[in-house]
């Protein structure tokens, strides 16, 4: 019997997905051992701890470019887009802790309760929340990192998997409408686990089709898929539906169309910070994906993919663009603006090169900031039944707490494209690779969804301006310092984004480069 | 001197002072009146600085100044003024303190913070100069989108009746607009070789196809803004429900980014494509010109007639523009000066007379110059000026497109100067209907209307009163600016002025 050789392992290289992965399992030792009121006091510091830790982990390594143990690969858009997830993380973990909004914060303490009984209608006025976000946000956060830098599509799919089951659950436990959130919860966990089955679907097939190769063994890393598109004996129908069915369950996770119809109910039903988490990080953690996925694996069949997913992205921004003119809740616009800029962000995936590249990733970030701060501003519209996210309640907010409206109004006008904000910035930086790589339909379909899209953002600067407030116009509670934080980080950010964005797009094009 | 950065300092002055008077308090509004207009004295005195120090008959461009943005796109902030941009920005500076005078009660009748109002038309001032300073492509676009949102506040916060549809109207027209323009301008991007420099970019050949592409793409952005037929519908909505100092500024000077930037962009940076596309572009003027006229002949609410009159002027721009002829040339841009003059004092004067009627319908007018009769002349003289009487500043302009047209398109110049008839119906039937005839009893028992002009209005017209008749008669300052820059605009697009016939007199006569 021979000795089972193990493979040197880069500890470095991998450090930010261990720390977020061990602070996880220590909060929950700290949930299982820690008195249940000095639980938030432990549990948010420790999981903004190991994000900074995590943080700094990635700026070390940030000239490391090497593939670990053969399933990790540590290059230029890892570190990049770890280092977006982790800052995005740190902000949407200022908003998860916030409990000064509302008494225990936005999630309910024993989420098993009955919807609507008696039980359930104490607990939602008084109880102290659950502390188990912390280590399910924290365990997402690390199923993010190794998403992102998964080298083959096994490691993918567990990745997936660790991310995404923390997300389903943190979906069940808003404090408030506690029916809408378990549905939210249930359908995205139905969606996503079909996702999930296309994408192991896939897998096996691409694994079939890297057989065909003489020479080499089969399998399901990067390389030897690369290898495959371009030598393989066997049958292309198994490239083909392989590469579908895997996208299929990436395009769900990035929410585009026609795999979009979670978002809108999610986003709802979610407690409002985990909505933001998800629209920011989330988004990170998919694209990353999609970028690796049809950059490094399927480069060679870049002339197959690009026609279907070109047409994916125009059906993405017209769903998102037409849908989000009907809707009349603040979170589903939201919802449906999301779904619009996945489309937007999948014309950066198809531009081909490092422009496309370095675009996409740009956006990832700018998107991710502005979306936080939107969110933050949705937690503090509330009157005594929670959040008021129905758009008719927003009517006349100007008057009430001008500043408040003054910065969603900014966060609008930044969605909406306008000049010296990130929205436009990010638009000119997927647009410009995109038109230079010869894909003027998408660019066309871009700008007119954009004129499309203006629409609804504007009626929202309309209703809080230019209506008279009326009765039903709810107060904007006085945030705590961490949504303050919050709102602050992503409000600047979105600022200096639109107005110096240089340094990040430096660092975005430096990091644009694969290890294949 | 010529070494001062006179077109940043411009630019900034003004939203620094912007944010000065956001932040005074809202108790205190007459002190925000007083640092906005002082701040707007100011940049007028430093424009009145640069005017002299411009070299007439010197470079092309002057005051350029640059300084690096985004790199990584080729970004820069340059800034740099031709003869064109100097005289719009000159008529900018003037404008915006007669305006905010104009406005000094305007923002209390709308139960809205008075400084922010005030700061609004600050921020106005600086994107306008702005948009009129820039030499890069990507900063005059983001001086032309910005743009949109304060004067998106002033219509939709400030403005009368119906104005959360006219700005919703306003923003969306002119975002579309925008948005085809950045496509446009992304592909001017990557056909010109990643650089944003107007003056590289002039010199960069491109596809006959691409050419007529991105031209249409500019050309849709300033049709909306300008506007011409068939793009103007939201101008009299917008100039209608504006308070009566921001549709001065958004008639006078903000539509006039639209045709500015034909000369600016359309013409020398896609030269072929403009020869192309001239002849649509005339008959779009024309009609502009007749359509617009006779709508605003049918007009009952004041605002909305000017606004249409305003059309019709810019159908007349839009002739000089495409005929291709130095003199057109030169008489389009001196009517996008004389038109803001003429055209912010007529409306600064209806709004004067509205805010003390209380109505800005002509039907509830009626022999009004019994009773407010300095009012009533100095609104018979705005009517005149805009009809482009002889002796007005406007004449001149009108004059030098019809006869630089004449020369190249017959046709044009015969069917365009209808619309100096129906010019003088639409502003004569207006004068009648409001100030002349009998007294409408209704008039008599309205406080405002027995009070005429008060100093504050006087100082606000007489300026304007005095600029017209003076460019009216001698118009050579000005037109010694312009031509220059005209002429270099014509050289781009490859066009030479046909020879005057009397060459071939004096061949005959050999």
């Amino acid at each position: 019997m021979t000795e089972l050789e193990l493979p040197p392992i880069d500890y470095a290289a991998i450090a930010p997905i261990l720390i977020m992965l061990s602070a996880a399992v220590v909060g929950v030792l700290v949930e299982a051992f820690v008195p249940r009121r000095l639980r938030h006091p432990v549990q948010l510091p420790l999981a903004l701890l190991a994000v900074l830790a995590a943080l700094t982990m990635v700026v070390v390594n940030a000239d490391k470019r090497v593939i670990t143990i053969g399933v990790i690969a540590v290059d230029g858009p890892t570190l990049f887009l770890q280092g977006a997830i982790l800052a995005l993380s740190a902000v949407a973990l200022l908003l998860l802790g916030e409990r000064v909004v509302e008494r225990g914060g936005a999630f309910v303490a024993q989420a098993a309760v009955t919807a609507d009984s008696p039980e359930d209608r104490r607990q939602a006025e008084n109880a102290g929340g659950a502390g188990e976000v912390y280590p399910l946000t924290t365990f997402a956060i690390g199923g993010m990192l190794i998403f992102v830098s998964a080298n083959d599509l096994l490691t993918m799919f567990i990745a997936l998997e660790v991310f995404s089951l923390p997300l389903y659950l943190l979906c069940a436990l808003a404090r408030r409408r506690r029916l809408l959130s378990q549905e939210a919860a249930m359908k995205y966990f139905l969606l996503g686990a079909y996702a999930s089955a296309f994408f192991l679907f896939g897998l096996a097939l691409i694994y079939g089709f890297t057989a065909g190769l003489g020479d080499r063994v089969a399998g399901v890393d990067f390389a030897t898929v690369n290898a495959a598109v371009a030598n393989s004996t066997a049958s292309p129908v198994l490239l083909f539906a392989g590469m579908a069915l895997v996208a299929i369950g990436l395009l769900f996770k990035a929410a585009a169309a026609p795999f979009h119809v979670w978002t809108p109910d999610v986003y709802q039903g979610a407690p409002t910070p985990l909505t933001g988490f998800m629209a920011a990080c989330t988004k990170v953690a998919a694209f990353g994906a999609l970028l690796r996925v049809f950059h490094v694996a399927f480069e060679g069949a870049r002339w197959d993919f690009t026609p279907v997913l070109g047409a994916v992205a125009v059906l993405t921004m017209l769903v998102g663009a037409l849908f989000a003119v009907t809707q009349t809740d603040i979170k589903r616009l939201l919802a449906y603006s999301s779904i619009a800029n996945a489309g937007y962000l999948l014309v950066g995936v198809l531009a081909p090169g490092s422009g496309g590249l370095s675009g996409t990733m740009f956006y990832l970030v700018a998107y991710g900031f502005t979306v936080l701060a939107a969110f933050a501003v949705v937690t503090l519209v509330r009157d005594a039944d929670g959040e008021a996210t129905h758009l008719s309640r927003w009517a006349g907010l100007g008057r009430r707490s001008p500043v408040y409206a003054a910065v969603f109004t900014f966060v609008l006008l930044a969605f909406a494209g306008i000049p010296m904000t990130s929205g436009f910035t990010s638009k000119f930086a997927v647009f410009g690779p995109a038109l230079d790589g010869g894909q003027v339909w998408l660019v066309i379909a871009g700008v007119l969804t954009s004129m499309v899209l203006a629409f609804p953002y504007l009626r929202v600067v309309v209703l809080m301006w230019l209506s008279e407030p009326g009765d039903a116009t709810p107060t904007v509670a006085v945030p705590g310092g961490l949504t303050s934080a919050a709102l602050v980080i992503g409000v600047l950010a979105t600022l200096v984004l639109g107005v110096a964005p240089d340094p990040l797009l430096d660092l975005a094009s430096s990091a644009a480069d694969f290890v294949r | 001197m010529s070494d001062f950065p006179f077109l940043s300092v411009l630019t900034v002055a003004p939203l620094v002072g912007a944010v000065v008077v956001a932040f005074l308090p809202r108790s205190r509004p007459t002190l925000a009146k007083q640092v906005a207009l002082g701040w707007s004295l100011l940049v007028l005195a430093l424009s009145v600085v640069m005017w002299v120090t411009f070299q007439v008959g010197g470079d092309r461009f002057q005051f350029r100044e640059s300084y690096p943005w985004i790199p990584n796109w080729g970004v820069n902030f340059t800034f740099a003024a031709d003869g064109i941009a100097l005289v719009m920005l000159m008529l900018i500076a003037v404008l915006v303190p007669l305006v905010i005078l104009a406005s000094w009660h305007d923002a209390e009748a709308s139960k809205r913070s008075v400084p922010v109002y005030f700061a609004l038309l600050l921020v106005l001032e600086c994107t306008m100069i702005g948009v009129f300073a820039a030499a890069d492509v990507f900063l005059f676009y983001v001086f032309f989108e910005v743009m949109l949102v304060p004067m998106y506040f002033l219509i939709g916060s400030y403005g009368g009746h119906q104005r959360q549809y006219a700005a919703v109207k306003f923003f969306l027209y002119s975002l579309v607009g925008g948005l085809f323009m950045l496509a446009a301008v992304i592909g001017l991007w990557v056909v010109g070789g990643k650089t944003f420099d107007w003056v590289a970019l002039s010199q960069v050949d491109i596809s006959t196809g691409a050419e007529r592409w991105l031209f249409l793409g500019f050309f849709v952005a300033f049709a909306i803004k300008a506007p011409f037929f068939p793009f103007h519908t939201w101008l009299p909505d917008a100039g209608g429900a504006a308070p009566a100092g921001a549709a001065a500024l958004l008639v006078g000077v903000l539509d006039k980014v639209g045709t500015f930037g034909i000369l600016r962009y359309c013409l020398p940076l896609f030269p072929d494509a403009a020869q192309w596309f001239a002849p649509w572009a005339l008959a779009l003027a024309v009609i502009g010109i007749i359509y617009a006229a006779l709508l605003a002949v049918g007009q009952n609410d004041l605002k909305r007639l000017v606004s249409y009159t305003s059309i019709a002027h810019f159908g007349f721009i839009g002739v000089g523009i495409f005929a291709f002829t130095t003199q057109a040339g030169t008489g389009a841009v001196l009517y996008m000066v004389n038109h803001g003059l003429a055209t912010g004092l007529l409306f600064l004067v209806v709004g004067m007379l509205i805010a003390r009627r209380g109505s800005a319908l002509v039907s509830d007018f009626g022999g009004a110059g019994k009773l407010v009769p300095v009012l009533a002349g100095v609104l018979f003289f705005a009517g005149l000026a805009s009809l482009a009487l002889p002796g007005t500043a406007p004449f001149v302009s009108e004059f030098l497109v019809l006869i630089g047209t004449f020369t190249v398109n017959k046709p044009v110049a015969v069917i365009a100067t209808l619309g100096i008839i129906l010019a003088a119906a639409y502003v004569l039937w207006m004068v009648q209907r409001t100030t002349q005839g009998t007294l409408n009893p209704a008039l008599t028992e309205i406080d405002g209307m027995k009070r005429d002009l008060n100093l504050r209005e006087k100082v606000v017209v007489a300026p304007l009163i005095a600029l017209i008749v003076v460019l009216g008669f001698y118009p050579k300052p000005v037109t010694d600016v312009i031509n220059p820059a005209i002429q270099a605009t014509m050289q781009d697009v490859g066009r030479t002025d046909p020879a005057p016939s009397v060459d071939t007199v004096q061949e005959a006569s050999r």
